[in-house]
């Protein structure tokens, strides 16, 4: 059997943070590979390597058995490499047979366009496909499921002989699932290598021949698919020893503070969530990437709409169309993309950590200096903020620090209830401690926490409760005792069977 | 901030060196009469330049302040030539600014329609609305006391700087220690940062159109009265000068970044080189590229300081990955 790819000891770090360690991998003429992983666990890093979007820090690519030195997207496609992403990369504006054209046309800008050829040549493909697509149609009016099948007609149009999918079927139903299932069916037997990677098991199991399993940067294991059984893979996938010190807390929980009732948003992608955090409680909330675990803290937080449910603070409904209304509450959300949205990068780290609790150093509206910096000041100290001074922007910290900052945001407006998303994040192991004691703090001290996050030990470690998310419901609330990575897991992956 | 402080120090730099090269060729330049009638000149500019400075900084723009000047310019010379009194003249000048402010502000911060639009359809629609009003008719017959503002023509030009320097003063403060600043410096860095941060991005965006409008107002009001008639076509290009002196003065046009002082300092280097250009025999032409020169050098500087930023900020966002 031939190698098509095949990737050796592949390690890559971003900016100090370790996301491969030596992943070997590879991909034969006629099979489909499958990548699973936590969220995390470096299988969009190896898709980018793979595709040439992101070159290795160590370790030797080959293509078709040729060592490649350089791979870069360009040199990729010329090499027969086609990556299809979650999100399809289309242009709206133009049509399928120039979105399909456009991926395969090389030459001069002034090269005359042959539109006969185009439509023909995508009327093709998609015939290939077994799909019936008009090529005239703008790619911008066709569904989801449509645009995907027009991302893997532009790769069959280049003559890929290698397809790299990222969850491919995350936007799709039942239907159309098998429908894709059948064409990377099609696709192998052609001779072409698929790498798939999916969150789906049952998906992974029905298409893969082998299945690479990755967990923290590292290839833990590469079995053959007939070999492996859902509860063995998930063990794969989880089984990392738990070992690692977690600051334990002690303290009965209070009353219920935050109370979410039937909460629906189509819009959101939100089905009939109800969860409740008790004051002195850490609520964890698992779920994969795309689960609505952001969502629906965003929705509490005001910055989504719900179509139904209700919310209760300390037993009163209430109703929030914006952050200001939920600070009133007494609810604060330090929310998942700290550089974006959790802090403002050039202003001061005590401008910074003041910026949600103005009113208490501008009492009159204008800002009390003395106040600010003391805030400031306190900030720093309480919560170990490393920064040559309070004056300094919050861009001249570490990912660590900023995140504190971040933190001393909503710790200042002493919260009743604080979300947190994905706080310890791209967080280097001393401040991630430092962070998850401070959370730890705020429950002792009665706030109620409701935890965001895609790291499972530190779900399982913080949480008194576990909620487990899956395409946007509940899918499981777990107590302390119950919540292992295996159950998380379990609840948390989804499986096209109840898809529909 | 830093980065901020060195484009005002470049640009009073710049400012030195012309005013070196004007006091050994032609010192004449520096004649009162001269000085007195830069000043008159460039006090609307200064004034308008102050609530366009608060609109940049919140990631805004506003190109529609020329049409909205002479709006307030007819308004207020209507009143006058009503026998309004002066302070019912300052009133409607002001008034009328900040309606049109107001107008600006709700169509971008609550429909959401992008403020170079919304400001270009203001801009457009306003001038030939009131060129429609005034059928081209110039104000005149304006009654005495309107004119400097009821000063002598000797006191006018002291009192109206300091009333200027005061507006630009108060600006700066409410930049530097109020928490309306703040939030107008927090909404232009990052506004979806403040709007999690619970500041109402709308509200702040609102309010410095508004302010916009009304400095616009006042600004308008101090250049009509040193004319005897009022042009229904004034402030042609203003919203251009305006939005150069803010840019040379060191204000990010992507918001958050730039000071009051900085505007000043612009208003002063690009008002001051046009007439410097003639004291220096140099064609009158050259005046505008000089201007373009000044404004693509110190926004060349940004750019080039923007991509270090921007590859630092790349190298963290791949880290996240």
């Amino acid at each position: 059997m031939s190698v098509l790819l095949h990737a050796a000891s592949i390690t890559k770090s971003f900016a100090g943070a370790r996301a491969l360690a030596g992943v070997s991998f590879d991909l034969h003429a006629g099979e489909v590979h499958a990548i699973v992983g936590e969220n995390g666990a470096g299988k969009s890093t190896l898709i980018k390597i793979l595709s040439g979007a992101e070159s290795p820090d160590a370790g030797s690519l080959s293509v078709g058995g040729a060592s490649i030195a350089a791979l870069t997207p360009p040199l990729a496609h010329a090499l027969g490499i086609a990556t299809i992403y979650q999100q399809p990369s289309l242009f709206p504006d133009l049509s399928v047979a120039e979105n399909i054209a456009l991926a395969r046309e090389r030459g001069g800008l002034w090269r005359r366009v042959r539109w006969a050829g185009w439509r023909s040549a995508a009327r093709d493909v998609l015939a290939r496909l077994g799909v019936a697509i008009d090529p005239d149609r703008l790619v911008g009016t066709l569904t989801m499921p449509e645009q995907q099948i027009v991302e893997i007609a532009k790769a069959l149009a280049t003559d890929a002989r290698i397809v790299i999918m990222d969850e491919p079927t995350a936007s799709l139903s039942g239907r159309e699932v098998e429908r894709l299932l059948a064409i990377v069916a099609r696709l192998r037997t052609e001779g072409g290598g698929i790498v798939y990677i999916s969150h789906r098991l049952d998906e992974v199991f029905r298409v893969a021949d082998r299945i690479t399993v990755l967990r923290d940067g590292e290839a833990v294991a590469t079995r053959a698919a007939a070999r492996l059984d859902r509860g063995a893979l998930i063990r794969l996938m989880v089984g990392r020893d738990l070992a690692a010190v977690f600051p334990t807390r002690s303290g009965a929980p209070g009353r219920v503070a935050l109370e979410v009732r039937g909460l629906s948003s189509r819009a959101s992608g939100l089905h009939d969530v109800s969860l409740d955090v008790r004051r002195g409680e850490i609520v964890g909330l698992a779920g994969l990437v795309g689960s609505g675990r952001t969502e629906l803290a965003e929705t509490i937080f005001g910055l989504r709409a719900a179509d139904a449910g209700s919310l209760r603070v300390d037993g009163v409904e209430v109703r929030i169309h914006r952050p200001d209304e939920a600070m009133a509450h007494g609810i604060g959300y330090v929310p998942e993309d700290r550089r974006q949205h959790g802090v403002v990068l050039p202003m001061a780290v005590a401008a910074n950590a003041t910026l949600a609790s103005l009113d208490r150093v501008a009492p009159r509206g204008m800002i009390d200096v003395a106040a600010e910096r003391r805030a400031g000041e306190r900030a720093v100290r309480d919560l170990a903020i490393k920064t040559p001074s309070i004056d300094a922007p919050v861009e001249a910290l570490s990912g660590g620090n900023q995140q504190k900052v971040a933190l001393a945001r909503w710790l200042a407006i002493e919260p009743s209830i604080l979300i947190l998303d994905e706080p310890t994040q791209g967080v280097d192991v001393g401040a991630k401690g430092e962070i998850h004691a401070i959370v730890n703090r705020l429950a002792d001290r009665g706030a109620a926490v409701l935890l965001i996050s895609s790291e499972l030990p530190e779900v399982l470690a913080l949480g008194d409760r576990v909620a487990v998310m899956r395409q946007g419901a509940i899918a499981g609330v777990l107590p302390r005792a119950d919540a292992t990575a295996d159950r998380v897991m379990e609840l948390a992956l989804p499986d096209s069977r109840r898809a529909d | 901030m830093s980065a901020a402080h060195r484009r005002e120090r470049s640009v009073a730099l710049a400012i030195a060196t012309l005013a070196a090269v004007l006091a050994l060729a032609r010192p004449e330049y520096f004649s009162p009469e001269n000085l007195v009638d830069l000043l008159l000149s460039n006090l609307g500019v200064m004034t308008t330049a102050i609530g366009t400075t608060l609109v940049i900084l919140t990631g805004e723009i506003d190109i529609s302040v020329g049409s909205v000047f002479a709006i307030c310019s007819v308004a207020a010379g209507a009143a006058a030539v009503r026998g309004a009194p002066l302070p019912a003249v300052a009133l409607v000048a002001c008034a009328t600014g900040a309606v049109l402010g107001l107008l600006n502000g709700v169509l971008v911060a609550a429909a959401g329609i992008p403020s170079i639009v919304v400001t270009l359809a203001a801009m457009i629609a306003l001038r030939d609305a009131l060129q429609w009003t005034t059928q081209g008719e110039w104000i005149s017959g304006l009654p005495d006391r309107f004119q400097w503002l009821g000063l002598t023509q000797g006191t006018y030009p002291a009192a109206a700087a300091i009333g200027v320097a005061l507006i630009a003063c108060a600006a700066a403060w409410m930049l530097r220690a109020s928490f309306a600043g703040r939030a107008i410096y927090a909404v232009g860095s990052n506004a979806d940062a403040a709007r999690l941060a619970g500041i109402r991005t709308g509200r702040v965006k609102g309010a410095v159109f508004v302010v916009g409008g009304l400095l616009t107002g006042v600004g308008a009001l101090l250049n009509a009265v040193r004319f005897h008639q009022i042009p229904s076509n004034g402030g042609i290009g203003l919203e251009m000068k305006v939005i150069a002196a803010v840019v040379v003065g060191g204000a990010a046009v992507t918001g958050g970044r730039g000071t009051l002082a900085g505007t000043a300092l612009g208003v002063v280097l690009l008002g001051a080189i046009g007439p410097a250009l003639t004291f220096l025999g140099v064609s009158a032409y050259w005046e505008r590229a000089l201007q373009g020169a000044i404004i693509l050098a110190a926004v060349a500087g940004d750019a080039i300081g923007a991509r270090h930023a921007a590859g630092a900020r790349a190298g963290a966002a791949a880290a996240r990955v």
